[in-house]
Order: C-alpha cells, then sequence, then structure tokens
C-alpha cells in the first residue's frame, strides 16, 4: 500500500503546484488588473442577451478576443479592434473568450454594425445578408404574425426570403440578444495596455 | 512586472526540487533496480513468451506447465470474474454513449455546410448539438470506457480480486444520471457557458460522486495487493484517478473565477482532461496490452517511470497555450509554451517503450484485433503530441489557434490515439468477461476499416483546411465570406469521414450487444482477422 500511497500523494502534489502556477497566481494577478472606466456593466437586457449567447453556443463559432498586431496583424486589420486587456472582461461571468472563428470576432461587434435592424436580419437569417453565409438561422427567436402590432418590432425582410404573408417580428429574446451584441463595443482606450497600444510601425 | 518574475522563478524553483526528490524517492525505493523484473510482473509465472490475446486466441491459451502456473492462470481467471459486474456496466454504458454521442457529432457536421439543416428547432440548433456531441462522447464515451479498462485492469495488476466492485456499479448509475441530466440542460439551453464545462456545476456534483465512488473499490484492492511491485500501468490509472476529480472539482467552482482569469482556468481544466485524465489511462491500457499480446516485457521499464513523472510535471502546465494572444499576462503564456514543447520528454520516452517493444512483432497487426487497434493508437499519441508541442510555438499557432486544424488535432487525440486504444482494450477484455468469443471476426474487421479510414479522411481534411484558413485569417485582404467558402469542401468531406466513423460505431456496439446475448459460437473457435491455419510464435 505503501508504494501505492506515494504515487497517488505524488501525482496530486504535482497537480496542487500547477494549480498554483495556471489557477491560483493568474487569479491573484488579474483580479487586481484596473477595470477601463469606460467600461459599462451590462444592463439587465444585455445580461440577458448574454444567456442567450451561451444558450445558443455563439462561443463554438466567434470569439471575442482580438490579439494583439504584433503577432496576428490581421485581427486588427480585419477592424476587429485593439487587443483585448484582462480589465476588459470584468463584467463577464462566464468568459466568452472562444477558440474559434468559423465566424469572424465579436468583441467590437457593436461598434462594427451597430444597427439593431441589421443585427436581427442577420440573426433571423444570415444568409439575408450574405448568401454564403454558414452561420444557423435562429427562427425561433422570432415571431410570425399576421399583422404587427404597435410595439413590436419588424423584421423587414427580402421578398424571398420573408414568409408569404403577414409579417415576422421579433421576440424578447432576440432583442435582448441583439442588444448584448450592440453592447460589445470596446474601442475605449484600455488604460493598462502594454506596449502593444504604442504604434508599432 | 519584477514581482511576478521573481514568483516564477520561484515557483519554477520549487517544481524541479519536487521532480528531483520524486526521482530520488525513485531510486532509493528500488523502482529503478527492478527494472526489467518490474516490467514482467504482468506476467504469471511461466507465462513470459505466452501470448495472452482473448480475440485472438489462435494458439490455445497458456494454461500453466505445472501446478504452480495453473494456479496462478487460475488465480488471474478468479480476479477477471470478480470484477465483471462492473467493468460490464461501465462499458456497456460507454458504448451506448459513443453510437449517441455519433451522431450528435454527425449533425453538427452537417449543420456546418447545410446551415439551414434541422434549424427550426432551438434544441437542435448548432451551438447545442456541438457541445452535446463534445460532452457525450468526453464524458460518456471516453471515460466511462477508461474507468471500464481501469476497473478491468486493477485486479489484474495487483493480482487480487476486486474489493468494492458495488461501489464501482452504483458509480456508473450516478455517472449515467449525470450525463441525461447534463446532456437535457445543454439542450434546454442551461449550459454553464465553458468548452468543457456546459454542464451545470449542480450537475456537476453527480460526477464527482460517481467518480469518488470508483475510488473505493480502487483503495480497497490496493489495499489487497499480491504483488510486490507496481507495474507502470497501474501507476498511471491511479494517478489519474486521483486527478480527475481534483481538476473537476476546482474547475467547476461556481461564481468563483471571472473574466479573464475564467478562461486561464477554463483551458487549464480542458487541457488537463485530455492530459492527466484520458491520456494516462490510454497509455496505461497500452502499456499493459502491448507486452501481453506479444508475451514480452517493455524494452526499458526505466524509461517507462521517467515518462511517468514527468508527464506529470509538464502536461499539468500546458492548458494555457490554448490562449496565445489572449488578454492573459505573458508569462503565463510563455510558461505553457515551454511545458508544451518540454512534453516531447515523456513523448518520446514512451514511444521507445511502446514502438521498441513492437520491433520485430509487426507480423502480429494482421491478425490481433487488439494489437491492431492499440498499437495504432499509440502511434497516433506519438504523433498527435508532437504536433500540439508544434501547434504551442507562437509561430505556428498563430496560424492555427481559432481554425479548423485544431479540430483535427483534437481527433487525432482523442480518436485516433484515445479511442482506439479504447477499442482494443474492449476487444482484449470482454471475451475474458463473458467466456465467450467474439461472435463474427468480419465485424471486427468492417470496424477497423470504417473507422480508420473515416478518420483519416476527417483529420486530413480539417488539418489542410485549417491551415489554409489560418493563414488567410492573418491577410485582412482576403475577404471573411471567402474563407468560408474556401473550407466547404474540407467541412464537407468532415461529414463524410463522420458518417463512416458512425457507421464502426454502430457495427462495434452491435457485435458488442451480440457478444453480451452470447451469439455466435461458443468459446472453443479463435477469432482472428484472418484464418489461423498456422501459427508462428
Amino acid at each position: 500500500m505503501k508504494g501505492a500511497l506515494a504515487i497517488m500523494v505524488g501525482a496530486a502534489l504535482i497537480l496542487l503546484l500547477a494549480t498554483l502556477t495556471l489557477v491560483v497566481l493568474p487569479y491573484l494577478q488579474m483580479s487586481a488588473e484596473q477595470v477601463p472606466p469606460d467600461l459599462k456593466p451590462y444592463t439587465q437586457q444585455q445580461q440577458r442577451g448574454r444567456q442567450l449567447y451561451i444558450a445558443n453556443g455563439c462561443v463554438y463559432c466567434h470569439s471575442q478576443q482580438p490579439r494583439d498586431p504584433g503577432l496576428a496583424p490581421g485581427d486588427r486589420d480585419r477592424g476587429w479592434g485593439r487587443p483585448s486587456v484582462p480589465g476588459d472582461y470584468a463584467y463577464d461571468q462566464p468568459h466568452l473568450l472562444g477558440t474559434m472563428r468559423t465566424g469572424p470576432d465579436l468583441f467590437n461587434v457593436g461598434a462594427r454594425l451597430p444597427s439593431i435592424d441589421w443585427q436581427l436580419l442577420h440573426l433571423y437569417n444570415p444568409r439575408t445578408v450574405y448568401e454564403d453565409s454558414i452561420m444557423p438561422s435562429y427562427p425561433f427567436l422570432f415571431r410570425h404574425v399576421d399583422k404587427a402590432e404597435a410595439g413590436d418590432r419588424v423584421v423587414y425582410l427580402q421578398a424571398s426570403f420573408g414568409p408569404e404573408s403577414g409579417q415576422i417580428v421579433a421576440t424578447d429574446d432576440a432583442l435582448a440578444l441583439a442588444e448584448y451584441l450592440l453592447a460589445l463595443d470596446h474601442t475605449y482606450p484600455a488604460p493598462t495596455l502594454p506596449k502593444a497600444d504604442a504604434p508599432k510601425e | 512586472m519584477t514581482p511576478t518574475i521573481a514568483i516564477l522563478l520561484i515557483i519554477t524553483f520549487v517544481l524541479s526540487t519536487v521532480g528531483l526528490l520524486l526521482l530520488i524517492w525513485s531510486i532509493a525505493n528500488n523502482q529503478f533496480s527492478h527494472g526489467q523484473k518490474a516490467a514482467r510482473s504482468i506476467f504469471s509465472p511461466g507465462e513470459e513468451g505466452h501470448s495472452e490475446d482473448p480475440a485472438r486466441p489462435a494458439d490455445p491459451s497458456f494454461t500453466g506447465d505445472n501446478t504452480a502456473q495453473a494456479a496462478a492462470i487460475d488465480a488471474r481467471w478468479t480476479a477477471d470474474q470478480s470484477s465483471r459486474t462492473a467493468v460490464l456496466a461501465w462499458l456497456s454504458s460507454s458504448i451506448f454513449w459513443l453510437v449517441l454521442g455519433s451522431f450528435f457529432g454527425l449533425v453538427a457536421s452537417i449543420k456546418m455546410h447545410l446551415p439551414e439543416f434541422l434549424v427550426t428547432s432551438e434544441f437542435l440548433t448548432f451551438g447545442r448539438v456541438r457541445p452535446a456531441h463534445l460532452n457525450t462522447v468526453v464524458y460518456g464515451w471516453a471515460s466511462m470506457a477508461g474507468i471500464g479498462a481501469t476497473l478491468f485492469l486493477i485486479p489484474r495488476l495487483f493480482k487480487t480480486s476486486l474489493a468494492g466492485g458495488k461501489y464501482a456499479v452504483m458509480g456508473s448509475v450516478i455517472w449515467n444520471i449525470g450525463l441525461v441530466l447534463g446532456l437535457g440542460a445543454i439542450t434546454l439551453g442551461l449550459s454553464d457557458g465553458q468548452e468543457w464545462l456546459e454542464f451545470p456545476w449542480q450537475i456537476d456534483i453527480l460526477f464527482v460522486i460517481g467518480g469518488g465512488l470508483c475510488a473505493i473499490p480502487l483503495l480497497l484492492t490496493a489495499a489487497n495487493r499480491q504483488v510486490e511491485h507496481l507495474y507502470v500501468t497501474s501507476w498511471y490509472l491511479m494517478a489519474a484517478l486521483v486527478w480527475f476529480p481534483i481538476l473537476f472539482l476546482i474547475a467547476n467552482m461556481p461564481f468563483t473565477f471571472p473574466g479573464a482569469s475564467g478562461a486561464t482556468v477554463n483551458w487549464w481544466f480542458a487541457h488537463n482532461v485530455l492530459g492527466l485524465w484520458v491520456t494516462p489511462i490510454g497509455i496505461g491500457i497500452a502499456y499493459y496490452m502491448i507486452p501481453k499480446i506479444l508475451g514480452k516485457p517493455i524494452i526499458s521499464y526505466q524509461l517507462s517511470l521517467i515518462g511517468f513523472w514527468s508527464l506529470a510535471l509538464f502536461y499539468s502546465q500546458v492548458g494555457i497555450h490554448h490562449l496565445i494572444g489572449g488578454p492573459i499576462p505573458t508569462w503565463l503564456v510563455t510558461l505553457s509554451i515551454v511545458h508544451s514543447v518540454m512534453m516531447s520528454i515523456p513523448v518520446i520516452t514512451v514511444a521507445i517503450n511502446h514502438h521498441g517493444t513492437m520491433m520485430g512483432n509487426f507480423g502480429r497487426l494482421k491478425d490481433s484485433p487488439t494489437l491492431r487497434f492499440v498499437w495504432i493508437g499509440a502511434l497516433m499519441y506519438t504523433v498527435a503530441s508532437l504536433q500540439g508541442s508544434m501547434a504551442a510555438l507562437r509561430s505556428v499557432n498563430v496560424i492555427t489557434h481559432f481554425t479548423h486544424y485544431t479540430i483535427a488535432h483534437a481527433h487525432l487525440g482523442m480518436y485516433a490515439f484515445l479511442s482506439f486504444i479504447l477499442f482494443g482494450a474492449v476487444y482484449f477484455i470482454m471475451p475474458r468477461l463473458t467466456n465467450w468469443e467474439w461472435p463474427w471476426r468480419g465485424l471486427i474487421s468492417l470496424h477497423f476499416w470504417l473507422v480508420s479510414v473515416g478518420i483519416v479522411i476527417y483529420v486530413v481534411s480539417l488539418s489542410i483546411a485549417g491551415w489554409k484558413q489560418g493563414v488567410a485569417l492573418l491577410d485582412a485582404t482576403v475577404p471573411f465570406i471567402d474563407i468560408v467558402r474556401m473550407t466547404m469542401p474540407a467541412l464537407q468531406a468532415r461529414t463524410i469521414g463522420g458518417a463512416l466513423m458512425t457507421l464502426g460505431h454502430l457495427v462495434f456496439a452491435f457485435h458488442f450487444v451480440a457478444m453480451l446475448m452470447h451469439r455466435g459460437i461458443g468459446n472453443q473457435q479463435p477469432t482472428l482477422f484472418r484464418s489461423a491455419i498456422k501459427e508462428t510464435t
């Protein structure tokens, strides 16, 4: 039993050390980071939209972390924004950094595509905007009504994408998700950005 | 930055000291001098030189040349039977989840190139099917099959009966309930939102309990063990069973790690699930199956111990290479890159042992199903790991990060390495547990070729497309939608590869069920890929 126990204790100790370096230390360092003064907390509606972003797995195709142009210039040149800093994520729980770019980075999509009508149209059916988009449609976030009532947000579709009769209106969920996307605007300067912000050219 | 660097130096120092102490401990306890004697501890007296290959008993199994040897073989039979219920509970569940997970994967793959496929239901939207696939195959198939194989190997390695098997059976029930609830939660849109950690934390408690219940038979059996030396497989298996609960518990603590530090915990966990959970199980199984089937010990026992401790030291710190270029401290990324490259040490030591032991015996691949699956799995471990070390380098990662290349790499590891070894293990274990032959050898071949061709199509097409995608992403003059168009053929090829793999799993599951129902012929006629006309060993 002695040998078996020694192996298990040794294995656990090594993992605890790794936990110290990869979990505890970064946590201590990053929680001490300054929160950018221009970063606004999410409103209740935006937070609800964020939950929909999680529930429908947007993170599996969209990242929220432009890289340093010194490393990957494409991120800046595509207009995805300055490199993100830990403080930018102060109100993000859980994080949605993402590891896949089947679709573009969304860290500044609110600044890049600030029209809520565009966002709703694109969510209803991405192919109304980009013919070859492979993003799924989200018809379940919209309602098909005969006639929109006062206060309904109508999605204006080209005839070929619209229903044969009646109108498509956004549900509260669709509006919340669109509001969250519009809130993704981190174009303010990052006070803590090291070197990278200085002109590189 | 100075305090950070100082802390880093201290940690590095502590780490190396611990490594050194472990080494000294190993030497002081004669872990090294036992050497090849320990490597032989998996054979019963007189068995060395005789192949044990239940899926291929062409030559009659070794039954001992004298009463003492025969008694040892009998004792092993008793040990095998002692774990029967527990192992069958975990393995049968795992195969159910494998089939279900394959269909999730296939649907997700089709949706990638036919975005209007099954689009009206929110429960089947891509963003829910994809995490359902990952969680089903990781926690349902790989983890459950891995635990099943572990429960089978532990009594064999300790040369005693499995004690407390009923706890493991209870564990499998709780684990299955956790999977049903967790997948239900993802489908209903109640995901926790982080990759590999989608199950809501309340449900995660079930996995901690279910896994913890498996630790009881492990400890009880270890306490009863009848062997002087612990064979290297048991090192890996014991460590894996210690690591996983710790990892899973820390990473799932709710409301603890906000924002960017949440991302470091997320990827520290996700890569450790691979490195400290499924990898040790896979390597451990290969360390047992290869020498057992060949009837000869691994070539260097010393190397295997170095491989074990270096895996523990290095693999536990590689996770942050998933965040290269991300909003986290540079020292942290560098630390993970360094460890990723250092991983080549355990990988090469394991490769020398696995492939070196195979030297001169490659002919056996022709007719042994277990050896074929396990050795190809071991080979793919070498390939996937070296590829992973490369992809952690900044210059390579800047291209491969955020692309399909990473998806291909993940499948090379989880499938071509791990799942192949698990397939091989199931082919070895089942005849021993059920005292029955695999009914149709043609089905084993069919399974092998379907999944092999499938994974080759999968990995090759996505690796190439992913690389091109990564290069194009760096060049902002290429419009994004053009990159999407460019990857289309690979996404379609992936569906073909995935469909072949799914078909293979259906064949495998059918054969498994037929085995449980005692179809086909009984336990006298060998099951081989080819007819056993001559036996040359």
